[in-house]
């Protein structure tokens, strides 16, 4: 059994936080990736910034929410500075639990009438 | 790219070599997805407020990091964080009480405007360099100087208040029209006297201290233009100073100026006031004591027998201070500093003692890839913590302290009475912790993390390093030092101040009640009224069960040290500047029964010696030895303030001027042997009450008496001459009390320090003990190892103590009371209590190390 925190204890997450764990979920990312894999997922509209992701990686690293992966692409393909992050099992339960959060508001806003304009 | 690296370097270094090389790699390719100059720039823009802002939030993660980490350590080993902080607290709370108290003493500008620009101006005589100044010779110097802004003179005086309720005794002061202008302090409401206000004839006015505004006028403005009557004279009120403003003591409660007659220059023998000056700017106080001496040199000539010999003193307000004050600060200063080092030294110990056990883990943690930076970082983030919580301890204790020490604060000096605390401390307690923890702290960390890694792992804890070891065991010798001078210092000061206070004052103390009722003038200008208010006291106290004798005296001794007027025998003149002069004070009959001093030829004054008669006196018996030592003096005439004289009796000698100074010798006069309305100074004032018990029984029974002589008469000064007399060893007590608690601390300390030391040391070479023992040593040899480790460590500490003491007993010299520095006896005992105390640290480690277990320990290895 772990002792470290438990996902609820983490939240709310801040928005880096939750973007970066977002882009690991679908592989394991050096860090320019994981800055071109926010911006696109986000239309250019989150542009991280080499030390604020550097910030929340060591943040992240130091809570257990990922970490760092010696498994690397092939060779040609490689650059040996870089690093590989990976999302642990409690960064996915903490991201998962950062979606319930956020459905929850969602629900609990659309229940008291405020509803995002909706696009056809 | 370089500028973008030097960049970087504002994060932590950790920081940077972690994730330098990803960052420049990122920044180099935004650099390459703009492609104008424009764009470029906008880049380096956002980069730098970025890093900024970043590099900001890392160091404050990391610090909050080690501070947690730091936190939980200390945590883990309370009794070592108990001990740190409580030796932190210690050793500077002692010293930041200490030093406040010195700096508001003998640094703090007085409360007035430029401070260093305020002297005192006196005479000087052969044998005084501090005579008061005669009006006469006060004139001539402030017409001819011009060094001075101005001089100013004042005086003290106690007056009756009356009209306000219960009759009461105030202190006050005669001060110049231009005192308050001299000192440079405006009034809190009113005006400041005038010159007008201080010429004869002028209406009296009088100002009053803050103090005394709020207690007895409740502190109404309305008050100013109002009357109040001091001593049987209405005077007008017109201005109160602000409540910081303390002239020429504490005890002032009032000003009235003097109002100067032709008649009071005529005597330049009559010397009674003091003079405060004010310095030109950029004249020193050097030119200024030159100026006024040549104009002292000019006055000689123009007046040979008055003013033979008399020179000029000026010196700052501040050096104004006893040297025995001074020197009575500097030993407690100097007990602090010791008290602090010894503090230090263990401190120092313990932080070693602990860095070199954890240098196993720390060794691991270098060998798993650990910084060494962020383990130099963790440990003195606990140094800082550490400093941090001690140094708020030693702000408590400093603060708390203060008002105990206030009794060091000389009276004389014009300050309010307890040290505030201010800022100063503040900045001295935090210079202090900071310079501790560096000190103490970094140089361990720094020795830990060289040694960590591979060759920390192999040597373990089992050493400690040989150096380190050498370190330990000087610092704990340096505190075996720092203690034996604590010891035999204030070992010394304590039998000196056994000694003053076993000093034969030449009077009764014990079963003696005193109190003072000073006759108010113009009232009891007469010497027949004056004469029976006396009888009618003194008759009806004696009366009173349990009394056995009771007297009137001008002044008692220790109360009021002056007085001292020059002898004339025969025609010769006999000034002070040959130091012939005597104490002048007026009695009534049976004052020397009353104070138990015994009549050692001839009579005592009596109740027949009146104006009509010749007059006579009662000398003592150093008077007696000065100018007639192989003659019967009964019979013989001398000339003394003013009048010949008849010497009627001899009577014992006793300490006017205190327990530690010598004294003029006494010429006693009888009460009734003096003009009307001349030399008021001297009416009889205080009451002597000799009882067969201890007499404060008497007070309320003195007082309704008194109340029956006169309804208007306040009484002052309640006190039993036991009292008076141990007021003379006050601030030594005081002093004392603080050494004593100091030195045992210290005592204390050093215990401990050997104690940790060697239980360190046993601990380390529990090995080294199996082993002999499974080699066949006795475990007598092993507690003889232990126990002459011990004796070595403090006798190597003893030696450089006994020297360093002797050289602090030559320093302290003018406080010892005539011991010698170099007192056998304070030497032997203070050696003694040290190795007792050595002795009880070096015990527990010895038995400890011979209930090693061969076997044990040679299996855990």
């Amino acid at each position: 059994m772990s002792d470290g925190p438990s996902a609820e204890s983490l939240l709310p997450l801040q928005p880096t936080t939750f973007h970066i764990l977002l882009s690991l979920t679908e592989e394991d990312r050096h860090g320019y990736a994981i800055i071109l894999d926010v911006a696109r997922r986000t239309g250019g509209e989150i542009r991280l910034s080499a030390g604020t992701l550097y910030r929340s990686i060591q943040r992240m690293l130091e809570l257990g929410l990922i970490i760092e992966t010696k498994s690397r692409p092939i060779p040609e393909m490689d650059d040996e500075r870089r690093r590989y992050y990976r999302i642990t099992p409690l960064g996915t339960a903490v991201a998962k639990a950062e979606v319930n959060r956020l459905s929850s508001l969602v629900k609990m806003a659309r229940a008291c009438g405020v509803t995002p304009r909706t696009t056809l | 790219m370089k500028l973008y690296r030097a960049l970087l370097h504002l994060y932590p270094s950790s920081y940077r070599t972690e994730y330098g090389d990803e960052m420049a790699g990122i920044f180099a390719q935004e650099v390459r997805l703009r492609s104008t100059l424009l764009g470029r720039l906008w880049l380096w823009v956002e980069t730098f407020f970025e890093v900024l802002s970043n590099a900001a939030a890392v160091h404050r993660q990391i610090a909050r990091r080690d501070l947690r980490y730091s936190l939980r350590s200390l945590l883990r080993s309370p009794g070592f964080t108990a001990t740190a902080v409580l030796l932190v607290t210690i050793g500077i709370g002692a010293n930041a009480a200490i030093f406040n108290l010195a700096d508001f003493v003998l640094v703090r500008p007085l409360p007035f405007p430029e401070p260093e620009r305020l002297v005192k101006v006196y005479e000087k005589h052969p044998g005084y360099s501090m005579m008061e100044l005669s009006p006469a010779n006060y004139r001539d110097f402030i017409v001819s100087t011009s060094s001075f802004e101005s001089i100013a003179a004042y005086t003290d005086i106690d007056m009756n208040l009356l009209g306000q309720g219960e009759p009461l005794r105030v202190e006050g002061a005669i001060v110049t029209g231009n005192l308050f202008s001299t000192l440079g302090r405006s009034p809190w409401i009113g005006r400041y006297f005038a010159e007008r206000d201080d010429q004869a004839g002028a209406p009296a006015t009088v100002m009053l201290s803050y103090g005394f505004w709020q207690t007895e006028f409740g502190g109404n403005a309305s008050v100013l233009g109002k009357s109040i009557i001091l001593d049987d004279r209405a005077y007008t009120v017109v201005g109160v100073m602000p409540p910081d403003f303390h002239f020429p003591t504490r005890e002032t409660k009032f000003w009235r100026t003097f109002q100067f007659q032709e008649e009071n220059y005529k005597d330049r023998n009559d010397n009674w006031i003091i003079g405060i000056g004010r310095l030109k700017p950029g004249i020193s106080i050097d030119q200024a004591r030159t100026g006024l001496q040549l104009i002292a040199k000019r006055l000689q000539q123009q007046y040979p027998k008055e003013n033979e010999n008399v020179g000029a003193t000026v010196l700052s307000m501040r050096d104004e201070l006893s040297k025995q004050s001074r020197w009575l600060l500097f030993a407690l200063v100097g007990a602090a500093v010791c008290l602090l080092v010894i503090a230090c030294a263990n401190l120092a110990n313990l932080l070693l003692v602990r860095a070199i056990a954890r240098q196993k883990e720390l060794s691991i943690r270098v060998s798993l890839g650990a910084n060494r930076r962020t383990i130099l970082r963790q440990l003195l983030s606990e140094s800082v913590i550490l400093g941090l919580a001690g140094g708020l301890g030693a702000v408590g204790v400093a603060a708390a302290t203060l008002p105990l020490l206030a009794r060091l604060v000389p009276t004389a000096l014009p300050t309010q009475e307890v040290p505030p605390v201010d800022f100063r401390l503040l900045i001295l307690a935090l210079g202090l912790t900071a310079i501790t923890v560096i000190a103490f702290g970094v140089a361990p960390a720094i020795r830990v993390c060289r040694n960590a890694g591979l060759s920390g792992l192999r040597e373990g804890t089992r050493t400690g390093g040989s150096g380190s070891q050498r370190v330990r065991s000087a610092l704990v010798i340096a505190e075996v030092a720092v203690s034996v001078v604590l010891l035999i210092s204030s070992g010394l000061l304590v039998r000196a101040m056994w000694k003053v206070q076993e000093t034969d004052p030449g009077f009764r103390g014990e079963n003696v009640l005193t109190l003072r009722t000073a006759l108010p003038l113009p009232k009891y200008e007469k010497t027949d009224v004056r004469k029976q208010f006396y009888t009618k006291v003194l008759s009806d106290v004696r009366r009173l069960p349990g009394v056995v004798n009771a007297a009137y005296i001008s002044a008692l001794p220790m109360v009021w040290r002056g007085g001292i007027w020059p002898v004339v025998i025969g025609g010769r003149s006999q000034n002070r500047s040959e130091g012939t002069s005597g104490s002048l004070r007026y009695v009534t009959p049976d004052f020397f029964a009353t104070m138990g001093i015994p009549i050692l030829s001839g009579r005592d004054v009596s109740e027949a010696d009146t104006n009509a008669k010749p007059y006579v006196a009662v000398v003592s018996e150093s008077f007696v030895r000065r100018y007639w030592p192989d003659e019967s003096p009964i019979g013989r005439h001398f000339e003394f303030a003013a009048h010949d004289r008849e010497v009627a009796g001899v009577v014992k000698d006793v300490r006017v001027r205190g327990l530690e100074r010598a004294s003029e010798p006494q010429v006693y006069i009888p009460y009734t042997q003096v003009p009307d309305g001349w030399i008021i100074g001297y009416i009889p004032k205080d009451l002597a009450i000799h009882a067969n018990r201890p007499p404060q029984y008497l007070v309320p029974q003195v007082r309704r008496i008194i109340g029956e002589a006169d309804p208007q008469q306040p009484i002052s000064d309640v006190r039993t001459m036991d009292e008076i007399v141990a007021g003379e060893t006050q601030s030594r007590a005081v002093q004392t009390r603080v050494l004593m608690t100091f030195t045992a601390v210290a005592v204390f300390l050093a215990a401990l320090g050997i104690y940790g030391l060697l239980s360190f040391t046993v601990s380390l070479r529990e090995q080294e003990f199996g082993i002999r023992m499974a080699l066949g040593a006795q475990q007598g040899d092993i507690f003889r190892m232990v126990l002459s480790k011990g004796a070595v460590l403090t006798l190597s500490g003893l030696i450089p103590g006994w020297l360093l003491a002797y050289m602090s007993g030559r320093w302290l010299q003018s406080l010892l009371a005539g011991l010698k520095p170099w007192d056998i006896l304070m030497f032997s005992v203070a050696s003694a209590l040290c190795f007792a105390a050595a002795s009880i640290g070096t015990l527990i480690p010895a038995m400890r190390a011979v209930r090693v277990d061969p076997t044990s320990v040679m299996k855990a290895e």
